[in-house]
C-alpha cells in the first residue's frame, strides 16, 4: 500500500450563521478521517448537500467565514515530511497551491478571464508560481503541456466565450495540472457537460494522473464517472463518510444500508427490473437526528442508531464502514 | 395505432446575429413523431440538439417555423386564449424544481390557481378533496403541503408536487423535460418509478425529456434520438438502445458511464471545437465526427430508412447504390 500524501483527524468543519440573533451551526463535515494515498484517484460521492464540496474547501486549506474548522487536523506530505496546514501562515499555504496541490472548483468554467486571451491567463499563472519566467517562456511551457495532454494549442489564442463548455473545463483542469503537483481536487467537474464530453474530460483526468503518477480527489455524484475513474471512494452521507472501499468493493458488495440503495437504484442497460430509491429525504445539515443520520430512512433502524453514531469498522484494509448493523455482525463473529 | 399526439414536420429556425452578419441555425430541421395512449416516449440527445425547443414547441411557448402539432385530430390552436382545450390535455413538468415556484408564494396557491382556472371544482369542498386526492397519488398529504413555502421543500418533493400540480387536469399527456436531473441521486428512482405509475394507474403518455439514455432505457417505451434538430434513430427503446444502428446513437450509447467498474471506457473519443459548424452542415450533421462517413454524408441529407421498427437516418442503411461505395 503506498502512503499516505494527504491524511485527515477527526475533521470538522461547521458553517456559523447568525439568523436573527440565533446561531444556526450547520455540520457540512463532521469528523472526518480519510488517507489519499500516492498514485490514486479517490473519488468522494453523496448527494447534493452532503458536505462534499466543504470537505475539499477544508482539505485544500480554504477555509473561510462563515465555514470555520471547529476541530481535527490536515496533514500533507511535502517532500518526505508531513505539515499540518493549520499551522501554516496564508503565503506558505500560498505556496504550496498549485504547485504541491491544485483545485478546480465546482463550476470552474467559468473562472477563466472573459475578456482576456487564454495566452495570457496561462502566461499569468506561471509568472505568479515560477520565478524568473519571461512571458515568452512562459508561454512555451504552456504550449508544451497543451500538447502533451492533447489539447489544440490554437486555443491559447482564443477567448473562453469561443470554446466549447467540455474545452473549457478542459482547460481549467489542463491550468491546474500545469505545475505538475502531486494532488488535484476536482469537484463535479463532468457535471453539466454532456456525456461525449463527459467522456472527454474523464480521459483527461486519466491522461494525467497516468503521466504525473500523483493523487486525483475526484468529487461527483455520478456514479456512472466514480466506476470508470476511482481507484477508491468513499460515501459521504450529511458530513460523514459512511462507507470506504475499492471501486470493486463498493459497486459489488457494498454494506452500508445507504450505500447499497445508492447502487441499487442505479439504472443499467439490459435490464428493466424495477429499481427503489431510499425512502424520506436526506437531512439538513442544521437540523441532524441524533445518532446515526441515516437512521430515520434506513429500514435497519435499531435503538441504538437512534442514539450513538457507530464508529468506523474495518472489514479488511480498504474496506470500512460506519453502521451498527455492520458492527454487531462483526462483534457477533469474533467473540 | 391511435395516436394521441402528432408532430408532423416540425421545423424551427433561429437567427442569430445583426442585419449584416445573420446565421441561420436550424435548431429543429424536419422532426415528424407521434405519441400513442398510454405510452413512454423518449426524446434524448445532447445539449442543444433540440429536444427542449421541441416540448416548448408543443406547449405553445415557442412557435414553429413550419409543421404542425395535432392533438385530438385538431391542429394547436395559435391563439393564448383558445389554448385550455389543449393544455388541459397536456401538462407540463419542468427540470428546475426550485426554479418552478415562486419561493415567495405558498405551493398550495399554485394548485388553487389551476382549478380556477380550468373550472375543475365547483365549491371549496370538492376542490379540497381533488388536490388531495392528486396528492396522494404522487406519495404526499395535503396536511405536510398547504400552507408552505417552496424552501421547506426538497428537490424530489417539490418535484412531486409539480407533478401532482399537473395531474389535476387530468391530463392524458405530461411533457417532462429532464424531470430528474436536478434531484437528488438517492430519490431520482423515486420519481422516475412516479411516472411508471402514473402510466399504469391512470393511463397518462409522458413525453420523457432526457440526456440521460440509462433512466430513458428504464422507463420507456419508445425512443427518439436527436442530433443537432435532427431525429436520427426512433424505434422501441429496447432495439435503439441495446442494439443501435446509427454511428452517433453508438457513440452515445458507449458514452454513458457503465456503473460496473469492469466496463471502464478504453477508446479515444474526438469532440468537436465549435459547435455550430454542426449544425450548417450540408448533408448528415454527424459526418464531421462519423467513423463510418462516406463521400455521400457531406452533401447529400439522408432520408428516413425503416429497418423493422426501428427508423434510422443514415447513409449507411440506404439501398442506395452511391451510398454503398
Amino acid at each position: 500500500m503506498n502512503e499516505p500524501v494527504l491524511r485527515t483527524e477527526q475533521l470538522k468543519a461547521f458553517y456559523v450563521l447568525d439568523v436573527h440573533g440565533d446561531q444556526k451551526v450547520v455540520k457540512a463535515v463532521n469528523e472526518v478521517n480519510l488517507e489519499i494515498r500516492i498514485n490514486e484517484v479517490y473519488g468522494i460521492a453523496g448527494e447534493s448537500g452532503c458536505g462534499k464540496s466543504t470537505l475539499l474547501k477544508a482539505l485544500y486549506g480554504a477555509v473561510e467565514p462563515p465555514l470555520r474548522l471547529m476541530g481535527g487536523k490536515v496533514y500533507y506530505l511535502v517532500g518526505d515530511s508531513e505539515l499540518d496546514i493549520s499551522s501554516l501562515s496564508p503565503e506558505e499555504k500560498r505556496k504550496l497551491r498549485w504547485e504541491h496541490i491544485s483545485y478546480v472548483p465546482q463550476g470552474s468554467m467559468s473562472v477563466l478571464n472573459p475578456v482576456i486571451k487564454l495566452r495570457e491567463t496561462f502566461s499569468d499563472f506561471i509568472g505568479s508560481h515560477v520565478s524568473g519566467k519571461t512571458r515568452g517562456e512562459a508561454f512555451e511551457i504552456a504550449k508544451g503541456r497543451l500538447s502533451e495532454l492533447g489539447l489544440p494549442i490554437k486555443i491559447l489564442d482564443a477567448y473562453p466565450h469561443q470554446l466549447s463548455g467540455g474545452m473549457k473545463q478542459r482547460v481549467t483542469i489542463a491550468l491546474a495540472a500545469l505545475l505538475k503537483p502531486r494532488i488535484i481536487i476536482c469537484d463535479e467537474p463532468t457535471t453539466a457537460l454532456d456525456v461525449v464530453v463527459q467522456r472527454g474530460v474523464v480521459q483527461l483526468l486519466k491522461d494525467i494522473q497516468k503521466k504525473l503518477e500523483n493523487s486525483i480527489i475526484l468529487v461527483t455524484h455520478d456514479m456512472g464517472i466514480q466506476a470508470n475513474v476511482a481507484d477508491r471512494i468513499a460515501i459521504m452521507y450529511a458530513g460523514k463518510i459512511v462507507e470506504e472501499a475499492s471501486t470493486e468493493t463498493i459497486f459489488s458488495d457494498p454494506q452500508h444500508p445507504y450505500t447499497r440503495y445508492l447502487i441499487n437504484s442505479l439504472p443499467r442497460f439490459g435490464d428493466k427490473a424495477p429499481r427503489e430509491s431510499a425512502p424520506g429525504n436526506p437531512p439538513l445539515l442544521s437540523k441532524l437526528p441524533d445518532g446515526c443520520p441515516f437512521h430515520p430512512r434506513c429500514p435497519y433502524a435499531m435503538d441504538i442508531c437512534k442514539q450513538q453514531m457507530p464508529d468506523t469498522h474495518a472489514l479488511s484494509v480498504n474496506h470500512k464502514v460506519a453502521c451498527w448493523l455492520v458492527a454487531e455482525r462483526e462483534d457477533a463473529k469474533t467473540p | 395505432m391511435p395516436k394521441l399526439l402528432e408532430v408532423d414536420h416540425l421545423t424551427k429556425i433561429f437567427t442569430l446575429g445583426s442585419m449584416i452578419s445573420r446565421l441561420r441555425i436550424t435548431a429543429i430541421d424536419d422532426v415528424s413523431f407521434e405519441i400513442r395512449p398510454a405510452e413512454i416516449f423518449a426524446l434524448a440527445g445532447e445539449s442543444g440538439c433540440g429536444k427542449t425547443t421541441t416540448a416548448r414547441i408543443i406547449l405553445g411557448f415557442d412557435e414553429p417555423t413550419s409543421g404542425t402539432i395535432v392533438h385530438k385530430g385538431k391542429r394547436e390552436p395559435k391563439s393564448r386564449n383558445k389554448k385550455v382545450w389543449f393544455t388541459e390535455g397536456i401538462q407540463a413538468i419542468f427540470q428546475d424544481p426550485f426554479g418552478t415556484f415562486n419561493p415567495l408564494r405558498t405551493v398550495d396557491r399554485y394548485f388553487f390557481e389551476t382549478v380556477r382556472r380550468y373550472k375543475l371544482a365547483g365549491n371549496k369542498e370538492t376542490e379540497l378533496k381533488l388536490i388531495s386526492e392528486k396528492l396522494k397519488a404522487v406519495g404526499l398529504s395535503y396536511e405536510e403541503f398547504s400552507g408552505r413555502y417552496p424552501s421547506e421543500f426538497s428537490g424530489g418533493q417539490l418535484q412531486r408536487i409539480s407533478i401532482a400540480r399537473a395531474l389535476l387536469t387530468e391530463p392524458i399527456l405530461m411533457i417532462a423535460d429532464e424531470p430528474v436531473s436536478m434531484v437528488d441521486a438517492s430519490l431520482r428512482m423515486s420519481i422516475v418509478n412516479l411516472f411508471k405509475k402514473l402510466r399504469e394507474e391512470f393511463g397518462v403518455s409522458v413525453l420523457y425529456i432526457t440526456h440521460d439514455l440509462a433512466t430513458a432505457y428504464y422507463i420507456s417505451d419508445r425512443i427518439a434520438i436527436m442530433f443537432r434538430g435532427n431525429i436520427v434513430e426512433m424505434g422501441p427503446v429496447e432495439h435503439v438502445l441495446m442494439d443501435p444502428k446509427h454511428p452517433y446513437t453508438r457513440l452515445l450509447r458507449e458514452s454513458i458511464p457503465e456503473v460496473n467498474p469492469d466496463l471502464r471506457w478504453r477508446e479515444i473519443v474526438t469532440l468537436t471545437d465549435i459547435e455550430h459548424e454542426e449544425y450548417l452542415r450540408k448533408g448528415c450533421k454527424f459526418a464531421g465526427r462519423c467513423p463510418k462517413v462516406m463521400e455521400i454524408c457531406k452533401n447529400v441529407v439522408p432520408d428516413n430508412i425503416g429497418i423493422d421498427d426501428v427508423q434510422v437516418k443514415c447513409h449507411l442503411y440506404s439501398s442506395d447504390p452511391r451510398g454503398a461505395s
